[in-house]
């Protein structure tokens, strides 16, 4: 894949991060340099502690770093205000969390039409198309209309990942996607995430603690006491 | 079921506030009514007489007592009347010659007031048809109607013949044809309707009136149509609320203080309200985190929980009306006369429920704007962390 401008999805540069002042002061990211290109399927590894959360509420605008330029889609984020960063983060970004998240007094499909409901301001026709599609595609056509706490776990992970999708985003962030999820759960979820991947060419950062579902990404960087110490390309296992 | 438990309290608040209000209004308007049964809104009186010295210098001691006030008619009362019904505020207007005299039925004499009337204006003042106990409202001449404490009193019926005599000697024979009642014993055992002319010939007020009683559309205007009256026409310009001033401070005070307690009702109803979202924005910070993180900004988080504020205020006020239109059908049962009628009659106004509607949902809002500040300032990083 050519590297040209726009093709960046993600650009991160000497990105910092610190708690405190002074001389309480503590550095968590000390410098990070990370480019993420369309398409790509990243896995971002690294023991407790390394940074790996601090650095993922980063690149997802949910936080603001101390230090550095961070691009999403070629726009830099250290130029808006908080509600530039949470147009942006809404259209631009999705989030797929360890534990699921969903609105247990909402339907699948409303919690899959929620990002749209909350750009638009009000529910239209359209939306929940588009969320039943989704749906669809996560292999949940029958479960539309099911609340929440009504499915199985992976199948809360597949609805949450529809809901990730549904704004069509440049950039998914998956936080442990599969680490509260049995092992055939976990390889459903892993699949469906390649899938999008390689049929949309949706960008993804995954972060793992298990090593076998990294070996699986096409790329893996890893985080060590705030810093990058790896970041290689991989042929999927 | 947090937010049915609140609904439900601030049911009750409103349900309190419309009750009392209902309450009061009725208790109020009843009072108004019993008061006003038997006095016009607005007395006109020819002006005090005031005694004025010839000569008075410096150097002159002067004492100046105060005159006696004569029975004396009121000047052009019929252009005045004429020019009084024109008038917007006004709904009836009735000409009165009145004064002391003695009502003498064989050995029984009672110290009693003339009342001069015209009885189809008088009865838009004072509804003295409708008080009638026995007889008719018939004051032509050689015709009275009386109270029935003075009926009482002299041991007169309807048919009944009384004679009435003036204090300079004058007097009339005349046929009882009604009794009434207007609610006041003092009213029932003093007052004697006469036709207008009889009373000025009793009276020697020939074809003057001593007053001219008005009835007003709105009741609060009284003092202000009064004084204006009496600008313009250098007349003495009595109004009810002037003549009741004691009853009106006491109304006053009763509406200041059920004014206090509807408002701290309103302050525990508030907090109420408060302190549930506050938990609610606890219980659900996980979620106002992941909404965050979906793009939901400050100010649409804000919306949402004073949105929830508003409907619950809204539903609790739909709630409150109609628990208290309950309370007022069973006070309407429960509270009653003697005589098995209702104590005195009262509802709720459509509009009174628009206002605890349209106030409950204020308050619901203003409650939620410290829960819906601390829901929108929430880390969606903590938040979601939990």
């Amino acid at each position: 894949m050519a590297e040209t401008p726009n093709n960046s999805v993600l650009h991160l540069t000497g990105i910092r991060k610190s708690y405190g002042s002074g001389e309480v002061a503590s550095e968590i990211l000390h410098g990070i340099d990370l480019h993420l290109q369309r398409g790509e399927f990243a896995a971002l590894i690294g023991p407790s502690g390394s940074g790996k959360s601090t650095l993922l509420n980063l690149i997802g605008l949910l936080d603001r770093p101390s230090g550095g330029q961070l691009r999403i889609d070629g726009e830099d984020t250290g130029l808006l205000d908080d509600t530039g960063l949470t147009r942006l983060r809404g259209q631009r970004i999705g989030f797929v969390f360890q534990h699921h998240h969903l609105i247990p007094a909402f339907t699948a499909e409303e919690n899959v039409a929620m990002p749209l409901l909350v750009a638009r301001g009000r529910p239209d026709a359209a939306m929940f198309e588009r969320a039943g599609h989704l749906l669809d595609q996560v292999g949940l056509s029958d479960r539309k209309r099911y609340l929440a706490n009504q499915l199985s776990g992976g199948q809360q992970q597949r609805v949450a990942i529809a809901r990730a999708l549904v704004m069509n985003p440049s950039l998914v962030l998956a936080d442990e996607p599969t680490g509260n999820l049995d092992t055939h759960s976990a390889d459903e979820v892993f699949k469906l995430l390649r899938e999008v991947n390689r049929q949309q060419h949706t960008t993804f950062l995954i972060v793992t603690h298990d090593p076998r579902l990294a070996a699986r990404c096409d790329r893996i960087v890893e985080l060590v006491d705030g810093h990058i110490v790896a970041d290689r390309a991989h042929a999927p296992a | 079921m947090q937010s049915l438990l609140i609904v439900v309290g601030v049911g009750v608040g409103v349900a309190v506030i419309v009750f009392m209000s209902a309450l009061l209004s009725g208790l109020q308007a009843n009072l108004i009514k019993r008061t006003l049964s038997s006095q016009a809104h607005i007395t006109l009186l020819p002006p005090e007489e005031i005694a004025r010295p010839q000569q008075a210098t410096g150097e002159t001691a002067l004492r100046l007592q105060k005159q006696a006030q004569r029975l004396r008619a009121i000047d052009q009362w019929q252009t005045l009347r004429d020019r009084l019904e024109t008038w917007p505020e006004i709904a009836a207007v009735s000409p009165v010659a009145s004064g002391p005299a003695f009502a003498v039925r064989g050995d029984a004499n009672k110290a009693i007031t003339v009342l001069g009337i015209e009885p189809e204006r008088y009865n838009r003042v004072v509804a003295l048809a409708e008080r009638l106990t026995a007889g008719h409202l018939r004051v032509g001449a050689g015709e009275t109607v009386i109270g029935i404490e003075l009926a009482k009193d002299l041991g007169a019926e309807v048919g009944d013949k009384l004679r009435l005599t003036a204090a300079d000697g004058r007097s009339e024979t005349l046929t009882v044809t009604g009794l009434f009642d207007l609610g006041n014993k003092g009213v029932n055992a003093r007052n004697v309707y006469v036709g207008l002319r009889t009373a000025q010939s009793l009276l020697d007020l020939v074809g003057g009136v001593s007053s001219i009683d008005l009835a007003l559309h709105d009741l609060d205007l009284a003092e202000k149509v009064a004084r204006r009256i009496a600008a313009e026409t250098g007349l003495t310009a009595d109004s009810w609320i002037k003549t009741n001033a004691q009853f009106v401070t006491a109304l006053t005070s009763q509406r200041v203080s059920s004014n206090v307690i509807r408002f701290f009702i309103a302050l525990s109803v508030a907090f109420g309200i408060a302190s549930v979202l506050v938990v609610s924005v606890i219980q659900r910070s996980k979620e106002i985190g992941i909404l965050r993180a979906m793009g939901a900004t400050q100010a649409q988080m804000r919306r949402i929980f004073l949105l929830q504020g508003g409907i619950v205020g809204f539903f609790g006020s739909l709630l409150g009306s109609a628990l208290a239109w309950s309370f007022l059908l069973l006070w309407q049962l429960l509270a009653r006369n003697p005589d098995g009628t209702p104590m005195f009659v009262i509802g709720v106004e459509p509009g009174l429920v628009a206002i605890a509607a349209a106030g409950a949902s204020l308050v619901g809002i203003l409650s939620a704007l410290l829960p819906a500040r601390r829901a929108a300032k929430l880390d969606p990083v903590v938040a979601i962390r939990g």
